[in-house]
């Protein structure tokens, strides 16, 4: 029975590692994006190699059947990955804003230069 | 008079305002002392660009919609960089009434304060609002003052004066969707003084209030959030 579960999880952090390699080596991903996917399929992969590992941990923790164990860790991994994300958006938020605004100043030196240009003698503050 | 060797600038946030920006910047512009006006257009689809330039506005366009705070934001990043040592911030709604300003710049001057509020409720005239929107004023009111411990009665009101000190700090940290609330406890928190007088509003004459009950209540406690957390982050440097 257990055998089973630990094939399963073993196949998708397989099939996780096959895919990521994919992904970098078409350049879709950013080997700094890729590094916490990367970790959390070893880690899955260990623990469903890793038998003995995987059920002190369970008991470690009070998991009376070893296998959940294995969605315990798949699922903090998830929340780990999701929380670097939130940090990794909030950073882009805050350099999109930044950027308009630089746009919005840097607009208006344009139009600026470009009546100076046009009519050379022009007042400074219009 | 001091105030004619003081740089002024207006700060004029507006999205879509085309039917009223041209009226308060021409207002601005008619005060008998020297003052620019900077529109900050926030990615308007009409247009309000044409409309303040037009009035003699300068314009500064975001290339899409940041929200009130971007947009003002925007505005105290040119102030800096043109090395203006006041700003006012005025809605380009047209419920600030310009005439008021000289109020606000000899409050900053002479009671020798960071930032001046213009506040609805300090006058002896009675506000008329819906009542979702007083309960939102008051718990603003309610939190601001405990936090900061004095009393601010008007945090809401987007019409203020800033001296350069304060400029500088703004330009560098400003809050995003419903700012001024936060941006009172964020001076305050980081030792600017305020100083509220009392001034008059106008009912905005055209174009809607953008907030819808849902989003309110929404605003409401994620502002509320940022306050508490405002509480927590690190004080600048200045």
């Amino acid at each position: 029975m257990q055998i089973r579960v630990q094939i399963l999880s073993l196949c998708v952090g397989i099939g996780l590692l096959v895919v990521l390699f994919q992904l970098i080596r078409k350049n879709r991903l950013e080997e700094k994006y890729a590094l916490l996917w990367i970790a959390s399929a070893m880690i899955l992969i260990l623990f469903s190699v890793w038998r003995s590992l995987l059920e002190k941990l369970a008991t470690l923790v009070g998991i009376y059947y070893a296998p959940s164990a294995l969605f315990l860790i798949a699922l903090f991994c998830g929340v780990i990955i999701a929380l670097h994300f939130s940090v990794v958006i909030s950073n882009l938020t805050r350099q999109t804003k930044t950027l308009a605004q630089e746009v919005a100043l840097l607009r208006q030196e344009i139009e600026v230069l470009r009546n100076q240009k046009g009519k050379p003698k022009r007042s400074k503050g219009n | 008079m001091r105030r004619s060797t003081l740089r002024i600038l207006a700060i004029v946030p507006a999205y879509n305002e085309m039917y009223s920006v041209g009226k308060v910047v021409q207002e601005i512009l008619e005060l008998p002392f020297p003052i620019d006006v900077v529109v900050v257009d926030d990615g308007s689809t009409d247009e309000t660009a044409k409309v303040a330039r037009s009035k003699g506005a300068v314009v500064l366009r975001l290339p899409f919609n940041l929200g009130i705070g971007g947009a003002v934001q925007t505005g105290f990043r040119y102030a800096v960089r043109h090395g203006y040592d006041v700003a006012v911030q005025v809605d380009g709604d047209g419920q600030h009434i310009p005439s008021e300003i000289p109020r606000l710049l000899d409050a900053l001057e002479t009671q020798g304060a960071d930032v001046v509020i213009g506040s609805r409720f300090l006058g002896a005239k009675k506000h008329r609002s819906s009542w979702a929107r007083r309960v939102g004023i008051w718990i603003f009111s309610w939190v601001n003052s405990w936090v900061l411990r004095t009393p601010i009665t008007d945090n809401t009101s987007g019409f203020r004066a800033f001296n350069r000190r304060t400029i500088q700090f703004l330009s560098e940290n400003y809050p995003q969707d419903y700012p001024e609330p936060e941006s009172v406890v964020l001076l305050g928190l980081n030792r600017f003084s305020i100083v509220e007088i009392p001034v008059e509003m106008r009912e905005r004459a055209f174009g809607r209030s953008s907030i819808s009950p849902f989003r309110a209540v929404y605003y409401m406690v994620k502002v509320l959030f940022c306050i508490f957390m405002d509480m927590f982050k690190e004080k600048n440097k200045m």
